[in-house]
């Protein structure tokens, strides 16, 4: 349908957003970029610092213990730096939350009250992330804790400990928490995905006498192909964007044994209070999250 | 073997192969399902308890002292009321859910309906907008902010907020309005009506379902953030409630019962929006993580 009016009735319809939009995000993402270079970018006050122009800062963060820890690294202890922490945590949380997600949502289709299960898991999704991290912290502690009551009843009762207080267990603990939050997720967008299968499809490989297993791999993992590089592409933003979950719980610590990029930022800004600093700690989360998001955009436009 | 009969009445056959298995998978299935709400039953049981019965675990049950005190100590902490906190999040979640709905509604259908020239770069702008860091937009926005003397207030949060939802709306709400038949419009245009009259009269009225998943998404989205906040308000007369829940951790000894009442009271609207919404927040969910 081709609408009539002219051109300024029909911007008419986009200027109340864009002018937010432009003010409240373009333009501060403009100039977080800008300040990451010692610029001033916010007219009344510079809050540079009167550092010369340059990049010297990418140069500072880059070589930062606290982004990059070679010490830990070598060593394979914590803390190993943010970039590090959220690169492990991707590689843990990513394939952890895909495969609970696939099985999860195959099993729950096939069982008597699967939607209600299936809310059960989206809970983690509907809470703020404020209060997943305290209930992380709330189940991995030494005596309040579920984590620590299944290890008494297993009879690993020397292991019970408050997990997220060591350096060494830290990072991991809400890691395995993440996946408890996010997989609500993935079991979600995975069984809107299974739905949309025909059922004839999957009766017919019955009726040939395929079992579950080539029924799952060879029909339905590559039917979810595309629904997969979706959940790929958001669980790997929320993994690089961590934030609420770590500050509530451990506050990045022990020692920065669970400090992320997203808390680095913060950690820039509010206690050291070297804002060039925080925004190229920003500008350096967002270049990381780039591709992905690149990814994304052009799966949603082509599909056009 | 009438109760096994009834035990399988459910079962229906299918990829799971005998009635054997299927049982074996329900069981499976619900001890997933329970394990997984297992922290949310446990910081209930630590809320509703005083806090030397929950010392040695919150599923020990005798004794079983029912008490509100910790929601009592937790409303009207002297120093971050919770109450406060709850009325905070809510004066701040209404208008950051009005004020971009109604915008991001407009632009929306002219994202979905018009023709116009920079169309595709202005939409791909928002879909980079949407994946977009908070970090990244926050240094800039907390000095503009002091600068129009809007830091620590309501409002300055409400515009952060609206704006920031605007991008996601409009991608949800056009994508919403493209799967809308025509024909309505194309008579209404026909007959004379304008681009405004057509939006208002015909097609908002009849993209309600959408506007309501857009609206419960937005406000639980504002309700659960914790960054905006913790950057833009710093009066603990001000604060929103997830703010206030890390401070009430205390400095050496985390008080769970103060903290185990707080998490119940900070969830407990996104859950209620939830539950009353819930095809409107699943659909509104499912729209926004897949491409339609």
């Amino acid at each position: 349908m081709k609408a009539r009016g002219s051109i300024l009735s029909k911007f008419s319809f986009l200027i109340p957003s864009f002018i937010l939009i432009i003010i409240f995000v373009i333009y501060p993402i403009v100039a977080t970029i800008i300040l990451s270079f010692n610029i001033n970018p916010v007219p009344g006050i510079d809050i540079t610092k009167g550092k010369p122009i340059g990049a010297e800062n990418y140069y500072e963060v880059l070589s930062s213990f606290k982004f990059i820890n070679r010490h830990g690294l070598e060593t394979l202890s914590f803390p190993m730096g943010a970039i590090i922490h959220n690169i492990i945590w991707i590689a843990l949380h990513l394939p952890l939350t895909i495969i609970l997600g696939l099985l999860l949502a195959t099993l729950f289709q096939h069982v008597k009250g699967g939607s209600i299960i299936r809310s059960f898991i989206f809970l983690g999704m509907v809470i703020p992330m404020i209060v997943g991290g305290l209930l992380i912290q709330f189940s991995f502690d030494k005596d309040l804790g579920v984590v620590n009551l299944f290890l008494k009843i297993t009879g690993l009762e020397w292991a019970a400990r408050s997990w997220t207080i060591y350096p060494n267990t830290a990072l991991f603990s809400l890691i395995l928490g993440s996946v408890w939050l996010w997989t609500g997720f993935t079991v979600t967008i995975y069984s809107a995905g299974l739905a949309s299968i025909p059922k004839e499809t999957i009766e017919a490989a019955i009726v040939d006498g395929a079992d579950f297993k080539t029924i799952l791999f060879k029909i339905i993992v590559p039917q979810l192909k595309p629904v997969t590089i979706t959940v790929i592409a958001m669980t790997i933003l929320w993994d690089l964007k961590i934030f609420d979950i770590v500050y509530a719980s451990t506050l990045g610590g022990p020692g920065g044994a669970s400090m992320v990029l997203a808390l680095l930022m913060y950690d820039y800004f509010a206690r050291v209070q070297n804002y060039p600093m925080a925004a190229t700690v920003a500008t350096i989360l967002t270049i990381v999250i780039l591709p992905v998001v690149v990814i994304w955009v052009r799966m949603i436009t082509r599909g056009k | 073997m009438g109760a096994k009969r009834k035990l399988l009445k459910g079962y229906r056959g299918g990829l799971l192969g005998s009635p054997l298995k299927w049982l074996i998978a329900n069981i499976i299935a619900w001890t997933i399902g329970v394990l997984w709400i297992l922290p949310f039953i446990g910081i209930f049981m630590t809320s509703i308890r005083p806090f030397s019965e929950v010392v040695s675990g919150w599923w020990s049950v005798s004794p079983f002292t029912p008490t509100l005190k910790n929601y009592v100590d937790a409303l009207f902490n002297p120093m971050f009321s919770l109450l406060r906190g709850f009325m905070n999040s809510f004066i701040i979640a209404v208008p950051s859910t009005i004020i971009p709905v109604m915008l991001a509604a407009l632009a929306a259908y002219a994202f979905a309906r018009f023709s116009f020239p920079i169309k595709n770069y202005l939409f791909v702008t928002m879909l980079f907008l949407m994946a977009a860091p908070q970090q990244m937009t926050i240094i800039p926005i907390f000095f503009m902010l002091n600068n129009m003397r809007l830091l620590n207030t309501y409002l300055g949060l409400i515009l952060i907020h609206s704006s920031w939802g605007i991008p996601w709306i409009t991608f949800f709400l056009r994508n919403y309005f493209s799967m809308l038949p025509k024909e309505l419009e194309e008579i209404a245009r026909v007959d004379g009506a304008t681009n405004r009259q057509i939006f208002f009269k015909i097609v908002l009225p009849i993209s309600l379902p959408g506007i309501i998943s857009a609206s419960v998404l937005q406000f639980a989205w504002v309700w659960n953030d914790f960054f905006f906040a913790l950057m833009l308000i710093f009066d603990p007369n001000k604060m929103v409630i997830t703010q206030m829940l890390p401070r009430l951790k205390g400095q050496y000894q985390i008080d769970w019962g103060l903290l185990s009442s707080g998490s119940v009271l900070a969830m407990i609207v996104p859950l209620i929006v939830y539950i009353i919404f819930n095809k409107y927040y699943m659909g509104g969910f499912r729209g926004w993580a897949m491409k339609k």
